[in-house]
């Protein structure tokens, strides 16, 4: 489903940071993809290069077959079937909820504006959220900002879905509500790739767990594997800070 | 639009009073100044005249056109029907008030001669003068916003031929003054134009259109570094998430960070606007008669320079004010959304 093969990426910023450095790995369908690593690992950056945010420098990365580095493909086709959650929500603040998750399904997808009301309405409802379809979204809490934006991006029916640490920006009471209607979707057999720092999601959802740090992938395995006996020296370090 | 303000605390109701009358007497102060050093040069203000104007009775001469004798005059309600006759039998008829004749029956006419004056309401030039700075503003505010959301989309594209003509444009503009601008296209593209134009034999483009597109072009450039502005002022989350739903860049220019930045550069527009609706005042240097010309026109002839100016100024005024309003409610407008 995706195939990450050998990147690399290099920021400019006052000096050169080399943010992903020969990153390689498979995400099956249906499988869900657990990253973690302390902050600057290149962990969000490897997660933006999956829906080219960001353009790797080289390497190759396949969705569905396609290669998506290429300046043949059609971004904006591969995009419809690559949701993305952000850490900060982006919503659009003058588009009230319901309008939030049609107005992609009508310009992209070409529905109608009824289909997808329809589509629409039955998503909030998923995430709890169909009684606030006529607000705006400065009028919501965190979590359910969180929540709209995931029923967003499910709107667009989209093959995988990309998670940049969701729940990081929301208070801790907030945090519960989301993760819920991550671990739904993930029972649905969505394809998700979360960059995350809840652990209790990795170990209770995620099929494989990536250890990032420094730009590189250190470890990956089964949650059993890193909560119980993690291999490398780094890895042993960073899970004794956070558990 | 009261922003927090800080008051010191101890400093209540007189405190306000007292410094309030402290205004208010400086206000009359300076008024009472005006009014005495006026007296003293011996100015005689004559504001009764003002309204004429406005809208005024014009005496128009009605005049014969042929040569004869008047043959009679009729009574018709409020006018006189007088036909001239001459002296081949040719007869015309005119009608003038009764009131106003000035012949009898009888008379030897000549071409020219006149027969008696009609009153008629007109406008005054003050009034055409301000329609014409009206006319003027509101065109050069449509194509100057026009142009400016175009050139500011061009000068942030990636497109290197859109953005270096954006920045020429935007920098040749703000870099010479209004009045030059004026000068350029009346004397130098107006004449390129208008000569071309007449070569091909196609009608002429009045100074009007010249003035209007100075205006429209200057205004355009400003309202381009606005536009900039106010697009990257929105959030770059805002474009990830359009872009990562599939939108292209166009789709997500339009349907999300372009609503989003209109709320922002609503108030600089506003601003721009209203300064050039004040800058179209320069137009009379190529005999465009808006307000400032026309004023200039009614005190070389009435002497009244005082009231007139005055005038002048609080029009400008009127015209300013009433577009922040207006802008004013279409930011309330959109802010309860």
């Amino acid at each position: 489903m995706i195939e990450v093969q050998n990147i690399y990426k290099t920021f400019f910023v006052t000096h050169e940071v080399q943010a992903l450095s020969n990153v390689s790995h498979t995400v099956n369908q249906g499988e869900v993809v657990v990253v973690i690593g302390p902050s600057g690992s290149g962990k969000s950056t490897f997660l933006r290069c999956l829906n080219r945010l960001e353009f790797a420098d080289s390497g190759h990365i396949y969705i569905d077959g396609v290669d998506i580095l290429s300046p043949k493909t059609n971004i904006n086709k591969i995009r419809e079937e690559v949701g993305m959650v952000f850490q900060s929500f982006n919503l659009f603040p003058h588009k009230t909820v319901l309008e939030n998750l049609t107005i992609a399904q009508t310009v992209v997808r070409n529905r109608s504006k009824s289909d997808a009301t329809e589509k629409a309405m039955l998503l909030l409802k998923k995430v709890g959220i169909h009684d606030k379809a006529g607000t705006y979204p400065a009028q919501l809490s965190g979590g359910q900002q969180q929540r709209v934006a995931i029923a967003r991006s499910l709107a667009m029916e989209p093959k995988i879905l990309l998670f940049d640490e969701p729940t990081s920006a929301l208070d801790p009471e907030m945090i519960g509500e989301v993760l819920d209607v991550m671990k739904a979707v993930a029972k649905e057999g969505m394809t998700m790739v979360v960059v995350t720092h809840e652990m209790g999601f990795a170990r209770e959802v995620a099929d494989e767990v990536l250890f990032m740090d420094h730009g590189m992938i250190i470890e990956k395995g089964t949650p059993e594997h890193f909560f119980t006996n993690p291999e490398e020296d780094r890895t042993k370090a960073f899970l004794s800070q956070i558990l | 639009m009261s922003g927090p303000y800080l008051r010191t605390p101890g400093k209540g109701r007189s405190y306000d009073i007292f410094w309030k009358s402290v205004f208010f007497l400086g206000l009359f102060a300076t008024i009472a100044a005006l009014g005495w050093a006026t007296n003293q040069v011996d100015y005689v203000w004559r504001w009764e005249r003002i309204p004429d104007y406005f809208y005024f009775e014009k005496d128009i001469d009605i005049t014969a056109s042929m040569d004869g004798s008047i043959s009679s005059i009729k009574k018709s309600g409020e006018n006189a029907l007088i036909i001239v006759t001459g002296e081949d039998n040719q007869s015309e008829q005119y009608e003038i008030p009764f009131s106003d004749l000035q012949v009898y029956e009888g008379d030897s006419i000549f071409v020219g001669d006149t027969l008696g004056i009609e009153k008629k309401w007109t406008m005054g030039i003050i009034l055409e003068g301000l329609i014409v700075t009206l006319k003027v503003s509101a065109i050069s505010i449509f194509f100057g916003i026009g142009l400016g959301l175009l050139t500011g989309l061009a000068r942030i594209s990636a497109n290197p031929a859109l953005r270096m003509t954006a920045i020429t444009y935007i920098e040749l503009i703000r870099g010479s003054p209004l009045l030059v601008q004026i000068f350029i296209w009346y004397f130098v593209l107006g004449t390129l134009i208008n000569s071309l134009l007449s070569k091909f034999d196609i009608s002429q483009v009045p100074p009007l259109w010249f003035g209007i597109a100075s205006l429209a072009i200057f205004a355009g450039a400003y309202v381009a570094e606005i536009v900039r502005a106010g697009i990257q002022s929105v959030n770059r989350g805002q474009m990830e998430a359009a872009r990562s739903l599939g939108m292209s860049n166009f789709n997500a220019m339009r349907h999300i960070i372009i609503p989003q930045a209109f709320r922002r550069i609503l108030p600089p527009l506003a601003g721009q606007f209203i300064s050039m609706i004040k800058d179209s005042s320069l137009l009379g240097v190529i005999a465009i008669r808006e307000l400032t010309k026309a004023t200039r026109e009614a005190v070389s002839v009435s002497l009244q320079p005082f009231e007139l100016w005055f005038l002048c100024a609080i029009l400008y005024l009127i015209l300013t004010f009433t577009f922040s309003m207006f802008v004013q409610y279409l930011e309330k407008r959109m802010v309860q959304r």
